[in-house]
């Protein structure tokens, strides 16, 4: 077994298949926490949902996978950051169906909903940083 | 990774295999496009069986294609979404609005059959 898996990883987002490798490695390490059923599926969609993000909006940035405790609670941290142009108006990014990009807009609500906790920070022409955690349950 | 499609009588079904990423998304919707042309294709069955992640992308992909191939005088079905990734799409709010979906490959090819057979051949 690698522990690096087990412990959490860095994965550098370029590409489309960066945004497979992450949610990849994000159901992986989930796995390995006891995640199971469908919340296997839900951290997957919402890390591809935020790699998307990043390689859409930002061309390059990195997803961050670490394991997390908050008093006997163990969980998933998923991190993601990038250094793009960032996001003028957080609370419009955050409504369903809002896009300034081609997509669908249900992105980063819809990881939001998937998600125990979510939190957005931005600040234009200095890059985003998405934090969310899944609790075990 | 390319997906596979074959050709069944009337039909052409699409196998997907594996993840795919973005592109090859963009890659099955304009072959299927192409195929349905060259073998004068009447429906068209996209299996999502081993696929372990329908997100936006994915799904507006998949609602193109469909729309795409109406247009093109095919119908399309979904088959094989799990119940894992079904769940996660009504999550995220995904819909696959006006585009048929069925449990799996026998039911999608009586779907085809029942929605071919509607117009009539001449």
């Amino acid at each position: 077994m690698n522990g690096d898996v087990l412990e959490g990883s860095l994965i550098s987002i370029r590409s489309d298949s960066d945004i497979v490798a992450a949610r990849q490695a994000g159901r992986l390490l989930a796995r390995r926490i006891g995640f199971m059923g469908s919340d296997l599926t839900f951290i997957a969609a919402a890390i591809s949902e935020v790699a998307r993000n990043i390689v859409e909006y930002a061309r390059h940035g990195e997803i961050e996978l670490t394991l997390t405790h908050r008093g006997s609670a163990t969980g998933i941290l998923v991190v993601a950051r990038d250094r793009g142009p960032g996001i003028a108006d957080l609370q419009k990014a955050m409504e369903d169906g809002y896009s300034t990009g081609s997509s669908l807009g249900m992105g980063l609500p819809g990881a939001r909903r998937l998600m125990d906790e979510f939190e957005i920070t931005s600040l234009p022409g200095q890059g985003t940083i998405v934090s969310m955690r899944k609790w075990r349950a | 990774m390319q997906v596979p499609i074959l050709k069944q009588g009337d039909y052409l079904i699409a196998l997907i295999q594996s993840a795919l990423t973005d592109a090859d998304l963009l890659r099955l919707r304009d072959d299927v496009a192409d195929r349905v042309g060259t073998f004068r294709s009447r429906g068209v069955i996209v299996d999502v069986t081993s696929l372990d992640v329908i997100d936006s992308f994915a799904t507006r992909t998949l609602s193109t294609i469909a729309h795409m191939l109406k247009l093109r005088g095919a119908e399309t079905v979904i088959v094989g979404i799990q119940p894992d990734v079904a769940f996660t799409m009504v999550q995220l709010g995904l819909t696959l609005e006006g585009v048929g979906t069925v449990l799996d490959l026998e039911e999608g090819l009586a779907y085809l059959n029942r929605r071919t057979k509607e117009h009539g051949k001449p």
